[in-house]
C-alpha cells in the first residue's frame, strides 16, 4: 500500500490556494451526471451533502437516526474556533494553526492543519448567513470566549449548545436541497458495507432499519462522515448509536485505518452510578474556571461527607501539580491526574471513581446568584442525573471517553487510499494529531464538508474517468449476500448473553487496559482477551427478534461485532506506538507522569491495512514532516 | 446500597405500522433510583430478551436531552412530566416503589407508530424542507460581523432555536398541533436579519406543509409549552400568527 | 385570491376568522349588555332605547345580518377546525388523562360554544321572535305595549323582561347560557390576541388575567338583570 499524502508543494501559507487552482473542474452541466453517496448527516456529512447538491451533483444522504438533524454533532456544547481576531487580542491563522498543531502533540499533518485554520474564517461567515444565532455583544457584534486553555478568545458559541446550532444550520441547508429534489435522504438506514469495484469505492450496502430490507446503492464516489468510535469503550459521551461500522467495514475493504489508539478522555463527566449505565454525560469544561478539583488526602476520609473534611486534609490535585495552569490544565493531563488519585484509593463516590469539583469558594467569592447565572443549566443537569445539589455540596466528576482522533487515513484531498472513498469529520484522522483541542472538532467537520471536499471531489471525477456500475451488478449482489448472511448468523445463535452484556465487557477491558494509561502488559492482556470475547460472542450471543423488522437488538449486535474486532486493532496500535503522545499515554514512556514523545521513532502516522480474516493487519507509516513549526515539549507546569 | 424499587409497567406493544397494537404488562424489579428512565427500559429489555421475548422498541440516541430522539408518554405526559426534561434525562428517583407506569408512543396522525414506542416524525423534516431555512449557498457570504444583530433579538432567536424537534408538543396537545415546533423555527429565523428576507414566503410555506401533514390547529391550551423540554414558549406561536397575518394581508 | 385562500383553507387562516368573528361577537355582547343594564334606569329609558333600535330598520337589518354572518363564520370555522383537530389525534392515551396545563375552559371551547349557540337560538325565540310557548309564562310578549313620551304605542320591553324573568326555569337557563358564554370568553379573549399575534411576552400574563376579568364582568352584567327581576328589585 502506498500512502501518498498529496501535500502540495510551495510555502505552507499558499498550499491550499495553489492546490485549489491546480484542481480540475467539472462543468456545471456535467455535475448532474455524477452521483455521490454521503453516509452521515452530522456537521461533516450534512454540510458536504448540502454543498455538493448546491454545486449540482446528485446526492444521496444516509443516517441511522430518524432524522438527519439528530446526528451526534448536536451534542457539542462549548464552541467552535475561528481565527477571526474579532477581539483584537493577537489571534491569526498562523496562531490558530500553531495552537492546534501543538495541542495535537505534534502528531498531525502541518498542511492540513494550516488549511483548517485558513478556512475557519469562512465557516463563521457561512453559519451566520444561515441564521446560526451565535452569542452577541450589546453592540450587535459576535461575542467570543477563550476555551480549552487558549490564550486568545477565538471561540464562537451559542449558549451551551453550539454544536446543536451549527448542526441545525447544516441540517437546514440540507433540508433545502432535499426539498429541491437534489438530495435524496435515507434516514433510519444503516450502512453495513462498502462496495469496491476495480479498486474504486463505488457504493454501499445498507439495511433499512424499519423493514429490515438489505439493498445496494451505487455511485461515482462514496463519502463517509460517520463520526467517532468512542463507544468501543462502551461508556462514553457519545450517543448510544455511535459506531465504527462504517469506517471499519471500509477498512476491511482496503481503506487504511490511521492512529486508532488516539482517544481523548474528557476530565469533567458525571461519574458512573452503576452497571445499568448506558452513557456518560459531559459537564462543560467551562466549569473548571470556577470549580476546584480535590480529593481527601487520606483514604479513610473518602467515605465522609465532603463538607466535614477540613481544608488541611484536602488535596487540590491540579493546583498542586500544575501551579501555573491549576484547574485549567488541558484535558489529557487533568484526566490522568484524576485517575491517579483514584488508583491510589482516594477517589470519592460510588466505587471510588470520582473527584470533587468544588464551587464553595466561588460561591463565597461571587455569590450563588452569579454562579447560577454562569452555570445554572449545568447545575440543573447535574441534579437531574445525580439527584445532588451542587450549590450545597461539591460535584463529583470523573474522566470519560469523549473523542477519537484516529480514523480512516486520508490524503490532503480527504480521499482515502481507496480511490473514490472520501472521509470527513471525526471519521477521518487528519487534523488533531494525538489530542484534540476544545472547539476544534466542529471547526474541522464544517471545514471538511463546506469548504474542502466540494473542491477536491470534482478533481477525482475529472481525473479518474470512471464509469458508474449498476446497483445490481455482481459485486453488489455478493456484498449484499454477505451482509444478509451475517445478519442471519447473528439471529441464529440464540445464546445466553445479550449484545449489551458483551459490549459492557468489551468496554471494561478497553477502559481498564487501554484507557487513560496503557502498558505493554495491559495491552497484551487485551490482545488475548478481546479475541476470546469475540469468539464467545459468536457462539453465545442472544439476538432477539427478526431480520425483517425494526430490531434494535440486531442493530446493536452488528455494531458490537465490529467493535469486538476494532478494539483489537486499537490495542495493537497502542502497543506498537512505543511513546506517549496526547491522548495516548504509555506508562513506560513518561517523565514524572507527563507524556514523553519519541520524535525520533514515532513522528509518523500509523496506518493499518487489513490483511484478511484471522491475519494480523499490516502497519504502514506516513512520516510527519514539519517545515514550519518546531516540535517542542508540551508543558503546563 | 439502596434497595431497588419494584414497578409495574403497562407498555404499548405494536409489531409494525400495519398491525394493531395493545398494552402489555411487565414487572420491573430492583430498579435503581440512579437509573435514567431509558436505562430502566434497557434493563427490562435485557430480561425480556433472555426470556425469549421481544424487547420493547423505543427511540433514543444522545441520552443527554439534546438530540430529540427519545419520545415516550409516561403516565399520560410526554417525557414524563419533569420540568424541562426529556425522557432520557428523567431519572427513576422521581418514582416510588410500587408505582405503576403507563408508557405509550407519541399519539398523532402525523406521527404514525412504526413499532411499539417508536414513531415516524418525518413530517417534521418535511415542514423544514418546505421553508425552514435561509436560502444561502455555501461560500460568498458576507463577513460574520457585517450585519449587527441586537443582542435582544439574537437571544430571542436562540430561545426559539433551542427546539430539539422531539415532537413532545404534538404528543401533548389534544389537537396534535405542531404549532410550537413550526413557530419556533419561524421565530428563530424571522428574528434575525439574515432570515427576515424570506419571512413571508417561509411562514406561508411551512404552515401549508404543516396542514398537509395532518397536524391540528392551536387552541392555546398551553400543553405544548408545559411539556417542552427546551421551554419554548407560546410567544413564538403568537409571533408566527402575526407573521402569517402580515404575509396574508400582503396578498402573498 | 391568496388572501381568501389563506383565510379559508389553512388552519391559521381559520383561526384568524374565528378570532376576528369572536372579537366582533364579543363587541356585540358588551354593547348588548350595556343596553340591557338600562333596565336599572327605569322602564322609560329601556323602552326608548329598544324602540330606537327597532325603528332604525336601515341599521337593524344590516346589523342583524352582520351578526348572523359572524356567528355563522365563527361556528363554521370552529366546527371545521374541531373536526380537523380530532382527526389529527385519532388515538388518545390510556385512561384519557387531562392534557397537561390545559385549563377546563380551553378544553371545552366547542362544547361551551355549541351550548351558547343553543342558548342564543332560545334567547332569540324568547325575546326577539317572541314565540309564546318558549317563555313558559302562558303570555304572548307581542301583546305588551306602552305609550312613549310622544304618545305612540311602542313595545313594552321592560314589561317583557320582568314577566319573562319571573319564570325561574328561564332564569336558570339564562344563567347557564351566559355562564358558559363567559367561560368560553375567559379563554377565548386571550386566545384571540394570541391567534391574531397581537401580544408579546410582556403582555401575555396581563392579557390572560384581563380576559378572565372581562368574562367575569360580562357574566355579572348579564345576570344582573334576571336576578334583579327574580329578587323583585326591578318590577
Ligand atoms: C458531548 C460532546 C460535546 C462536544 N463538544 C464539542 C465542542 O464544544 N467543540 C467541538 O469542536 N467539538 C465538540 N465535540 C466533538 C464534536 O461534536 C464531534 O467530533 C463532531 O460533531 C463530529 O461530527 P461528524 O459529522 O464527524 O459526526 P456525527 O455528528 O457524529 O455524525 C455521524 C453521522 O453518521 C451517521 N452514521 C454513523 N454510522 C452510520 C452507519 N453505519 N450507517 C449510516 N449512517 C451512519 C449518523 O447517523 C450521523 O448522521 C463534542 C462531542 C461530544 C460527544
Ligand atoms: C355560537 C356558538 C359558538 C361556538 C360554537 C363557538 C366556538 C368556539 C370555538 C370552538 C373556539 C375556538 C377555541 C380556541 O381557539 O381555543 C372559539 C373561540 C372564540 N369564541 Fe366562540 N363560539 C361560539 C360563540 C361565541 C360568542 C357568542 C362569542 C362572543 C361573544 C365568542 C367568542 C369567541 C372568541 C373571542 C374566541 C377566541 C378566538 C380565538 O381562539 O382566536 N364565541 N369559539
Ligand atoms: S435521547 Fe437524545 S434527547 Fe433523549
Amino acid at each position: 500500500m502506498k500512502l501518498d499524502s498529496k501535500i502540495p508543494s510551495g510555502p505552507l501559507g499558499q498550499k491550499w490556494d495553489k492546490h485549489k487552482f491546480d484542481l480540475k473542474l467539472i462543468s456545471p452541466a456535467n455535475k448532474r451526471k455524477f452521483e455521490v453517496i454521503v453516509v452521515g448527516s452530522g456537521l461533516a456529512g450534512g454540510s458536504a451533502a448540502a454543498t455538493l447538491a448546491e454545486l449540482g451533483y446528485s446526492v444521496k444522504s444516509f443516517c441511522y437516526q430518524d432524522s438527519p438533524r439528530r446526528a451526534h454533532s448536536i451534542a457539542a456544547q462549548g464552541g467552535i474556533n475561528a481565527a477571526k481576531n474579532y477581539q483584537n487580542d493577537g489571534d491569526s491563522v498562523q496562531r490558530l494553526f500553531y495552537d492546534t498543531i501543538k495541542g495535537g502533540d505534534f502528531r498531525a499533518r502541518e498542511a492540513n492543519v494550516h488549511r483548517l485554520a485558513q478556512v475557519s474564517v469562512s465557516i463563521i461567515d457561512q453559519c451566520v448567513a444561515q441564521g446560526v444565532p451565535f452569542a452577541r455583544e450589546y453592540g450587535g457584534l459576535l461575542d467570543n470566549r477563550s476555551f480549552g486553555g487558549a490564550q486568545v478568545s477565538r471561540t464562537f458559541y451559542a449558549r451551551g449548545q453550539t454544536g446543536q446550532q451549527l448542526m441545525l444550520g447544516a441540517y437546514q441547508a440540507l433540508s433545502r436541497q432535499i426539498g429541491l429534489g437534489t438530495v435524496k435522504m435515507y434516514p433510519r438506514t444503516e450502512m453495513l458495507d462498502l462496495v469496491v469495484v476495480d479498486g474504486h469505492a463505488k457504493g454501499i450496502v445498507v439495511r433499512d432499519m424499519v423493514t429490515g430490507e438489505i439493498s445496494s446503492h451505487a455511485a461515482d464516489a462514496v463519502v463517509l462522515a460517520t463520526g467517532g468510535y468512542g463507544p468501543v469503550f462502551y461508556l462514553s459521551t457519545n450517543a448510544v448509536g455511535c459506531n465504527v461500522t462504517g469506517t471499519f467495514r471500509a477498512f476491511k475493504k482496503g481503506a487504511a485505518f490511521a492512529n486508532p489508539c488516539y482517544t481523548q478522555i474528557h476530565p469533567t463527566c458525571i461519574p458512573v452510578s452503576g452497571d445499568h449505565q448506558s452513557k456518560l454525560t459531559l459537564m462543560s469544561e467551562s466549569l473548571r474556571n470556577d470549580g476546584r478539583v480535590w480529593v481527601p488526602k487520606r483514604k479513610e476520609d473518602c467515605a465522609k461527607s465532603p463538607g466535614s473534611i477540613a481544608e488541611a486534609d484536602r488535596d487540590y490535585i491540579l493546583e498542586r501539580k500544575y501551579p501555573s495552569f491549576g484547574n485549567l490544565a488541558p484535558r489529557d493531563i487533568s484526566s490522568r491526574a484524576a485517575k491517579e488519585v483514584c488508583d491510589e484509593g482516594r477517589g470519592v463516590g460510588p466505587g471510588g471513581l470520582g473527584v470533587y469539583l468544588d464551587f464553595n469558594d466561588a460561591i463565597h467569592r461571587l455569590g450563588a446568584a452569579k454562579i447560577r447565572e454562569r452555570y445554572g443549566n449545568l447545575f440543573d443537569m447535574y441534579e437531574r442525573i445525580t439527584g445532588e445539589n451542587a450549590y450545597q455540596q461539591p460535584m463529583r466528576i470523573y474522566p470519560a471517553v469523549h473523542y477519537t482522533m484516529g480514523g480512516l487515513w486520508v490524503d490532503y484531498n480527504l480521499m482515502s487510499n481507496l480511490p473514490g472513498l472520501f472521509v470527513l469529520g471525526e471519521a477521518n484522522f487528519s487534523d488533531h494529531g494525538a489530542n484534540r483541542l476544545g472547539a476544534s472538532a466542529l471547526m474541522q467537520g464544517l471545514a471538511d464538508g463546506y469548504f474542502i471536499l466540494p473542491y477536491t471531489i470534482g478533481h477525482y471525477f475529472a481525473s479518474s474517468k470512471q464509469t458508474r456500475p449498476k446497483a445490481d451488478d455482481a459485486e453488489f449482489r455478493k456484498v449484499e449476500e454477505e451482509v444478509a448472511a451475517r445478519t442471519k448468523r447473528l439471529l441464529s445463535i440464540k445464546g445466553k448473553k445479550t449484545p449489551r452484556a458483551f459490549h459492557r465487557e468489551l468496554g471494561k477491558l478497553m477502559w481498564e487496559n487501554c484507557g487513560m494509561a496503557r502498558s505493554k502488559a495491559s495491552l497484551e492482556l487485551n490482545l488475548k482477551r478481546i479475541p476470546e470475547l469475540r469468539e464467545e460472542f459468536w457462539n453465545s450471543v442472544n439476538v432477539a427478534g427478526e431480520a425483517g423488522d425494526l430490531n434494535q437488538t440486531l442493530e446493536h449486535a452488528g455494531r458490537v461485532a465490529d467493535f469486538l474486532e476494532f478494539g483489537e486493532l486499537l490495542c495493537l496500535d497502542a502497543l506498537t506506538r512505543e511513546e506517549s503522545a496526547g491522548g495516548h499515554f504509555r506508562v513506560e514512556h513518561q517523565e514524572e507522569g507527563e507524556c514523553k514523545r519519541d520524535d525520533e521513532n514515532f513522528a509518523h502516522v500509523a496506518a493499518w491495512e487489513f490483511q484478511g480474516e484471522g491475519k494480523a493487519p499490516l502497519r504502514h507509516t506516513e512520516p510527519l514532516v514539519y517545515e514550519e513549526v518546531h516540535m517542542s515539549t508540551r508543558s503546563y507546569k | 446500597m439502596e434497595k431497588g424499587m419494584n414497578l409495574t409497567l403497562i407498555v404499548w406493544r405494536q409489531k409494525d405500522a400495519k398491525s394493531a397494537g395493545s398494552f402489555a404488562t411487565y414487572a420491573a424489579r430492583n430498579v435503581s433510583p440512579d437509573m435514567s428512565f431509558l436505562e430502566m427500559l434497557d434493563v427490562v429489555n435485557e430480561g425480556l430478551a433472555l426470556r425469549g421475548e421481544e424487547p420493547i422498541a423505543f427511540d433514543s440516541d444522545c441520552r443527554e436531552g439534546i438530540c430529540g430522539t427519545c419520545s415516550c408518554v409516561i403516565n399520560g405526559v410526554a417525557h414524563g412530566g419533569q420540568k424541562a426534561t426529556t425522557a432520557c434525562q428523567l431519572h427513576m428517583r422521581k418514582f416510588r416503589d410500587g408505582d405503576t407506569l403507563t408508557i405509550e408512543p407519541w399519539r398523532a396522525k402525523a406521527f404514525p407508530v412504526v413499532k411499539d414506542l417508536v414513531v415516524d416524525r418525518s413530517s417534521f423534516d418535511r415542514i423544514i424542507q418546505a421553508g425552514g431555512f435561509v436560502s444561502v449557498r455555501t461560500g460568498g457570504t458576507p463577513d460574520g460581523n457585517a450585519i449587527p444583530v441586537s443582542k435582544e433579538d439574537s437571544d430571542l432567536a436562540m430561545d426559539a432555536a433551542q427546539c430539539i424537534g422531539c415532537g413532545a408538543c404534538v404528543a401533548a396537545c389534544k389537537n396534535a398541533s405542531a404549532m410550537l415546533f413550526v413557530s419556533a423555527k419561524v421565530s428563530h429565523l424571522g428574528l434575525l436579519p439574515q432570515g427576515k428576507v424570506e419571512q413571508d414566503w417561509r411562514v406561508l410555506n411551512m404552515v401549508k406543509q404543516m396542514d398537509a401533514e395532518g397536524f391540528g390547529a392551536c387552541t392555546v391550551t398551553g400543553s405544548c409549552e408545559a411539556v417542552c423540554p427546551k421551554e419554548i414558549t407560546l410567544d413564538n406561536i403568537a409571533r408566527m400568527n402575526r407573521d402569517y397575518g402580515v404575509a396574508t394581508a400582503k396578498g402573498k | 385570491m391568496n388572501i381568501v385562500n389563506n383565510l379559508f383553507h389553512s388552519t391559521l387562516g381559520k383561526k384568524y376568522l374565528m378570532a376576528l368573528t369572536g372579537a366582533g361577537l364579543f363587541g356585540f355582547a358588551v354593547i348588548h349588555m350595556l343596553g340591557n343594564l338600562q333596565v336599572f334606569l327605569g322602564p322609560e329609558a329601556l323602552n326608548r332605547y329598544a324602540h330606537f333600535l327597532q325603528s332604525n330598520k336601515e341599521l337593524l337589518w344590516p346589523a342583524r345580518f352582520g351578526l348572523l354572518a359572524m356567528v355563522a363564520l365563527h361556528i363554521w370555522s370552529a366546527v371545521k377546525l374541531s373536526a380537523e383537530n380530532k382527526a389529527a389525534r385519532p388515538v388518545g392515551y390510556l385512561n384519557d388523562p387531562a392534557p397537561p396545563a390545559a385549563s377546563y375552559a380551553s378544553r371545552t371551547m366547542l362544547m361551551s360554544g355549541l351550548i351558547v349557540a343553543a342558548f342564543i337560538i332560545y334567547h332569540l325565540l324568547h325575546f326577539t321572535v317572541k314565540v309564546e310557548p318558549v317563555n313558559l309564562t302562558g303570555r304572548d310578549f307581542d301583546d305588551l305595549h306602552v305609550l312613549d313620551n310622544a304618545g305612540r304605542s311602542i313595545h313594552d320591553v321592560h314589561q317583557m323582561l320582568v314577566i319573562g324573568f319571573q319564570q325561574p326555569v328561564v332564569v336558570l337557563f339564562y344563567i347557564i347560557g351566559v355562564g358558559l358564554l363567559c367561560l368560553h370568553l375567559s379563554h377565548g379573549l386571550s386566545a384571540m390576541f394570541q391567534s391574531l399575534g397581537l401580544r408579546n411576552k410582556a403582555w401575555w400574563p396581563a392579557l390572560q388575567q384581563s380576559a378572565k376579568a372581562a368574562a367575569l364582568l360580562l357574566f355579572l352584567g348579564y345576570i344582573a338583570v334576571p336576578v334583579a327581576v327574580l329578587l323583585r328589585l326591578v318590577k
